[in-house]
């Protein structure tokens, strides 16, 4: 659907170097890199804000690389919405839709619809000066989905939201994906999206560093940036069954939460985790018998690569590596508590 | 209470002064003018005609050109071009040059012997001692002030917003109308009632253009020279209640429907926050 090719922006002090990627129809692409990485400038570039020095855009195989913006039907929405300040809700929504040729009737159906999808009905006579952050999103969701786009370019749309609202959007744009809206999300913030993505893009000093799903991201990361900038190392695709994460149908995990079944993923921060040489009475509901794999330094500490029959690592300290005398082959313990394990529903 | 600072009542003081150095001749003038004077002036149709004459022909100098003075501020306020800024040098000339001599110049690129002259010769219109001519006359002092003010003003509108317009398939004509002058629009009606009120006042240049027919100022300065002060005062009393009445009422609906959005903004606010 979208494919970008050896796209380069000189923009003084920071470039974008030769950049490729594909997206599909239907995915959920996340780009993801720490600010100043060069998503918001690729972002701009696919919109068409701003030009590219060298490289082609093909949207459905048309070459869009020189298209005025206003015509190539891929809609973005602002970090900070850009929500027009002297329009009201409606008329906000209504803007895209006065470039159809739609009778007045069709027209206010089409915002009617949106305004319910996203939830926003009680604010259409407002102004935006009026409006919370999080109804600010929606009404920048609404306005751009009347654009009827091809592609939905979000950029940080989660960034300053809080946790309960975060939640709710997600879920919105979950609904809005499965309805088969292609969307790009820009974030720096891997666990925001990875509930949420079905491909990522790791961007890094103006460059793609590797794409893949999810899975393949954060457990078979290219570089040590992504394994860095990821931080994940216990990463397992799960299923909940009495508010028990089961991975591999072999082992399961207890875990906080208010629901009782469900798909999903399952992380566990490896610095959450304890070694022991015995097993250890404690408040920790996780407890597995297993065997060191591997011990390899890491920039905070020492990682400790376990067996407990699905592989997990820990992060310790080299003073409890010592203390423990721990070695490649020996038996342990470890531990970890129910608050510690995060279940991201699919 | 606090004692007050010796600087803020030399700060008050000076202040008083400059303001008594702008009323006090005003007021002097009212003073030494009789009300029968004025009542009597204000029944001349000679007066009524020049005030009438002054009034719209500042209105329609201020939208005619407005028309162009307008686009070429969001021009100056958006995009990047080589010799901006000599352009807005340009634009200050008017201002800085006397306006005798601004009128000289006008009066050079407008009469009969020069091309746009015989141009509008050809059509019937002859800009010297025409209302038209007195029209350009003023819009050649008074544009600067449009087009800083409208220029401020749109650079003010966030890019980011002209931006979105455009994403969601709005063409650029579009985007200036529905988002760039709305936003704008505080500031260039400034700009417009700025460049109205120092068309109105213009003496200068109009008179080099056209002497007759007489707008206000010129009317003033012709019973001063030809009859004396005691003539050229009540003129000059009423023309400045005219002008003061019609700057009040314009910045009045300007600020009304300025606080009217401010008012229904602040009401929403409330009414959110109630939720």
């Amino acid at each position: 659907m979208l494919e970008i090719k050896n796209i380069s922006k000189n923009l003084g002090d920071f470039n974008l170097k030769n950049l490729n990627l594909s997206v599909k129809k239907g995915d959920y692409f996340v780009l993801l890199g720490i600010s100043g990485a060069g998503k918001t400038i690729l972002l701009e570039i696919i919109a068409g804000l701003i030009s590219p020095d060298s490289g082609e855009i093909f949207l459905n195989k048309k070459n869009i690389t020189k298209q005025k913006i206003q015509k190539r039907q891929i809609g973005l929405v602002f970090q900070d919405y850009a929500i027009f300040p002297h329009l009201n809700v409606k008329n906000n929504i209504a803007y895209p839709l006065k470039n159809k040729n739609l009778s007045a009737f069709e027209k206010n159906k089409q915002i009617l619809k949106l305004a319910e999808e996203m939830n926003i009905t009680h604010l259409l006579n407002r102004k935006p000066a009026t409006l919370s952050g999080g109804e600010l999103q929606r009404v920048a969701l609404a306005r751009t989905l009347a654009l009827k786009p091809e592609i939905l370019l979000l950029d940080e749309p989660l960034a300053s939201l809080d946790i309960q609202l975060k939640d709710e959007l997600r879920h919105l744009l979950r609904n809005i994906n499965k309805k088969g809206q292609t969307i790009i999300h820009v974030t720096h913030d891997y666990q925001e999206v990875i509930s949420l993505a079905n491909k990522i893009a790791i961007i890094n000093n103006g460059s793609i560093e590797q794409t893949g799903t999810p899975n393949e991201i954060f457990q078979h990361p290219k570089s040590q940036f992504i394994a860095n900038f990821t931080g994940i190392k216990n990463f397992f695709k799960a299923e909940l069954k009495n508010k028990q994460a089961i991975i591999n149908n072999s082992i399961a995990f207890t875990l906080l939460t208010d629901k009782t079944q469900g798909k999903g993923n399952v992380l566990i921060n490896s610095q959450d985790i304890i070694i022991s040489e015995n097993k250890v009475e404690s408040s920790a509901c996780n407890n597995f018998k297993g065997i060191i794999t591997d011990i390899i330094p890491a920039p905070l500490g020492i990682e400790i690569f376990t067996d407990i029959g699905i592989k997990m690592v820990a992060l310790i300290t080299t003073q409890s590596l010592k203390k423990l005398n721990l070695y490649k082959g020996k038996n342990i313990w470890i531990s970890f508590k129910a608050s510690g394990v995060i279940f991201l529903e699919n | 209470m606090n004692k007050p600072q010796p600087f803020n009542i030399i700060v008050s003081l000076l202040g008083a002064l400059i303001l008594l150095f702008i009323i006090a001749p005003l007021i002097g003038m009212v003073i030494a003018t009789s009300p029968q004077d004025i009542i009597e002036t204000s029944k001349d149709p000679e007066v009524q005609n020049s005030i009438w004459l002054t009034v719209w022909t500042s209105i329609c100098s201020t939208i005619f050109f407005a028309i162009a003075a307008i686009p070429l501020s969001y021009l100056l306020a958006k995009k990047t071009f080589r010799f901006k800024h000599l352009i807005n040098g340009i634009i200050d000339l008017p201002i800085v040059i006397p306006h005798t001599a601004a009128g000289i110049a006008v009066l050079g690129f407008i009469s009969r012997n020069s091309y746009i002259g015989k141009l509008s010769s050809n059509i019937g219109l002859d800009f010297v001692g025409h209302p038209a001519g007195i029209a350009a006359a003023m819009a050649f002092v008074s544009i600067p002030f449009l087009i800083n003010a409208a220029r401020d003003g749109f650079a003010k509108v966030p890019l980011k917003l002209e931006q979105a317009a455009l994403n969601l398939g709005a063409s650029p004509s579009r985007v200036f109308f529905t988002i760039s002058l709305p936003l704008a629009w505080k500031s260039v009606l400034s700009g417009l009632i700025m460049m109205f009120a120092r068309g109105m006042s213009e003496f200068g240049a109009v008179v080099i253009i056209a002497y007759h027919p007489m707008i206000t100022p010129v009317l003033i300065y012709e019973r001063f020279s030809s009859f004396g002060l005691k003539y050229a005062r009540p003129v000059a009393i009423i023309f400045i209640a005219v002008c003061l009445i019609v700057f009040t009422i314009l910045r009045l609906l300007s600020k009304e429907k300025y606080l009217t959005n401010n008012v229904r903004n602040k009401k929403h606010i409330k009414k959110f926050r109630r939720f």
